[in-house]
């Protein structure tokens, strides 16, 4: 187990290299730069520019100099926004989103395998036909509806909370209910299908039979002998959503004016700013590289099968 | 000695249905046996017959839906087990009754250690705490062959090999020294030279404690080395009844004669054809009241077309359900006549 745990991780950090490594070149290989705009620049101020950022060396020195400078972790200078640098921007943004992801997504864990587990049990009941309709809606409507939705009843007809802002602003905790709620609900929804969905096949496995014939209670046999397998699916899905919802979801963060790290995945594409958007996709592939790792550690502790293949 | 006539298992016309989307599959359509203490019981016939449906029922281990047991008794000490609640009938499982299942690599959990399946039926039934219970589970791995079972019983069932599986499904299901055991196909799934240790284990081990066994199977080999009576089962009925020795060597019904005759023997000719059944079993749905095997007979008569054949007893605990029989005089009078018209609609034999 140990050893399986170092070959993993040991094997995070190419992975990492890699992504940083075709972005850095993927970004570069896009038309447009930085610096270019429909008014032309005196053709010495641009070069002056360039140079300033090093952008009139060749690409591969430029990468080599990029990458010295993140292992001494720092992410460079903003090319568009001009008074600080990367570092600040996404230390200021990513904690607000990654608090907003979590709980998010803890709520959806909970509920979702919850939701799941009484829908297998009571197969083909109304209370199973319910949560599965409600799961269908928040797999099928999209968050730039449900966050709009929202909104439109529970802040402008009925007035129970803010329409957006931040538990930093004049309404506090009561903002984050909405855009939790609209980034749970899908998650939420894909778990509990997830979850009835593999509770059920494991119920129908021979290995449940024979806990059936030794005589053990239902219940026994929910927890004891069907929930470590039935969570395997939950668990493979939950590594990359997790990710995904901890770097923050640009729309719920547009729609409810979070001041997460969301917009900068949008804002730094189409400004060209090459290091800010290097140093989104350096956060992002990072936590979803770990979510991975942890992803591994939680299957191979589930089925111990897994680490001796 | 074993008292033959301590009868601890009565089934009387047991009939377990399955609704499917083409309609009511009668995969155990009345079927009615009684097993001795001590006693070897063996059930045989083509896959799809109802020979492991039949077993699962008596403990009330049909998946429902789609199954039902809609008919029939369960008398396990002259107490119905179908009438029981659900946890008087737990109770019962994995302690008065346990059962072994055919494939052994999908038998044992695999997300959880074999300690843990072993101990927990133990703690279950027999009222003793985590210490206790993991001694006996070492105990009984020991007996089954298992080496090194104080070592082995943390292991995970993928680390075991197929056998070694089955004999954990065994000290399993003995851990709690049940009055009967039911093996269903137990050696189906293995080795053949694995599959004779494997039921020379069963019938040792169930000599040794006393259990009554149910053995199912298809293969008329093993019942021959270990059953002491066999039912024939075909289209989800018991079609002959008899003790094993007379079986083999006055087989009645046209069936028993066929599974016989279509087994390869060393002391014939080589170079043969092994002889086999034409056709195929038949399709269960709708079964119309004659007899199930009609088509595939080599003595079909008109009226084996028409009704379902009366019981035929010799006496001597051998039945048979053939057309070929009940003319017999001495064996088929009026008096038989009303007990057959009862077994036809579902009565006991």
């Amino acid at each position: 187990m140990t050893k399986y745990i170092i070959r993993r991780f040991i094997g995070l950090f190419p992975t990492i290299l890699v992504i940083i490594t075709i972005s850095f070149f993927i970004i570069r290989a896009a038309p447009g730069g930085p610096f270019d705009s429909e008014k032309t620049l005196p053709k010495q101020i641009q070069e002056n520019i360039e140079k300033k950022y090093h952008l009139d060396e060749p690409v591969i020195k430029q990468y080599a100099r990029y990458m010295l400078s993140i292992i001494r972790g720092d992410l460079g200078p903003s090319y568009r926004y001009k008074d600080q640098d990367v570092n600040y921007y996404i230390a200021k943004s990513i904690p607000n989103s990654l608090f907003l992801g979590a709980i998010s997504m803890i709520i959806a864990v909970v509920f979702g395998i919850t939701a799941g587990m009484i829908s297998a049990l009571r197969q083909n009941t109304w209370i199973d036909y319910l949560s599965m309709s409600v799961a269908v809606i928040g797999i099928t409507i999209p968050l730039f509806v449900t966050g709009p939705v929202l909104v439109y009843f529970f802040a402008m007809k009925l007035n129970w909370f803010p329409t957006s802002g931040w538990i930093t602003g004049r309404y506090g905790w009561t903002t984050l209910v909405l855009p939790v709620i609209t980034l749970s609900f899908n998650n939420f929804a894909y778990i509990a299908r997830l979850t009835r969905a593999s509770i059920l096949e494991i119920m129908r496995s021979d290995f449940i039979r024979t806990a059936r014939a030794k005589g053990l209670k239902t219940s026994v046999i929910l927890f004891r002998h069907v929930l470590k397998g039935a969570m395997l699916p939950v668990v493979s899905y939950l590594g990359p959503a997790f990710s995904a919802v901890l770097t923050g979801s640009v729309v719920v963060e547009t729609i409810f004016r979070v001041p997460g790290m969301g917009k900068f995945f949008i804002q730094s594409a189409l400004n060209r700013d090459y290091t800010l958007i290097l140093g989104t996709v350096i956060v992002y592939s990072v936590i979803l590289v770990i979510m991975n790792f942890i992803v591994d550690i939680v299957y191979a502790y589930l089925d111990p099968r897994i680490s001796y293949k | 000695m074993i008292d033959r006539n301590d009868v601890i298992l009565k089934v009387d016309n047991l009939k377990t249905h399955f609704r499917t989307d083409e309609g009511i599959v009668k995969a155990v359509d009345g079927v009615s046996f009684s097993l001795r203490k001590g006693e070897t019981l063996g059930f045989v016939g083509e896959s799809g017959c109802g020979k492991s449906v039949t077993n699962l029922s008596l403990m009330k281990l049909i998946p429902s839906p789609p199954g039902r047991i809609v008919d029939g008794k369960v008398l396990f000490h002259d107490r119905d087990i179908l009438k029981m609640k659900e946890n008087e009938i737990r109770g019962i499982r994995g302690n008065k009754i346990s059962m072994i299942f055919q494939d052994p690599m999908t038998s044992l959990n695999p997300f959880l250690k074999i300690s843990t399946q072993l101990v927990e039926t133990i703690i279950l039934h027999q009222k003793k705490n985590e210490k206790e219970s993991r001694k006996r589970a070492i105990e009984m791995l020991e007996l089954v062959g298992i080496p090194a079972p104080a070592k082995r019983i943390d292991s995970y069932p993928h680390q075991f090999s197929g056998g070694m599986r089955q004999r954990v499904m065994i000290a399993m299901a003995l851990s709690c020294n049940p009055e009967i055991l039911i093996a269903d196909e137990p050696t189906t799934a293995l080795d053949v030279t694995i599959q004779a240790q494997i039921l020379e284990l069963i019938k040792d081990l169930s000599e040794k404690l006393g259990t009554a066994t149910i053995l199912i199977t298809h293969d008329l080999g093993v019942v021959a080395g270990m059953c002491d009576t066999l039912n024939v089962m075909y289209a989800g009925r018991i079609i002959e009844k008899s003790d094993v020795s007379t079986l083999f060597s006055d087989p009645k019904h046209p069936y028993t004669i066929g599974l016989i005759k279509s087994v390869p023997r060393l002391d014939k000719k080589t170079g043969q054809k092994l002889y086999s059944i034409k056709g195929q079993p038949p399709n269960m749905i709708g079964m119309p009241e004659c007899c199930p095997f009609h088509p595939r007979c080599e003595h079909t008569m008109d009226i084996c077309r028409k009704k379902y054949p009366p019981v035929y007893d010799n006496g001597s605990g051998k039945t048979v359900n053939c057309w070929l029989f009940p003319a017999e005089p001495g064996n088929y009078s009026d008096e038989h006549k009303s007990a057959d018209e009862h077994h036809m609609t579902g009565g006991a034999v």
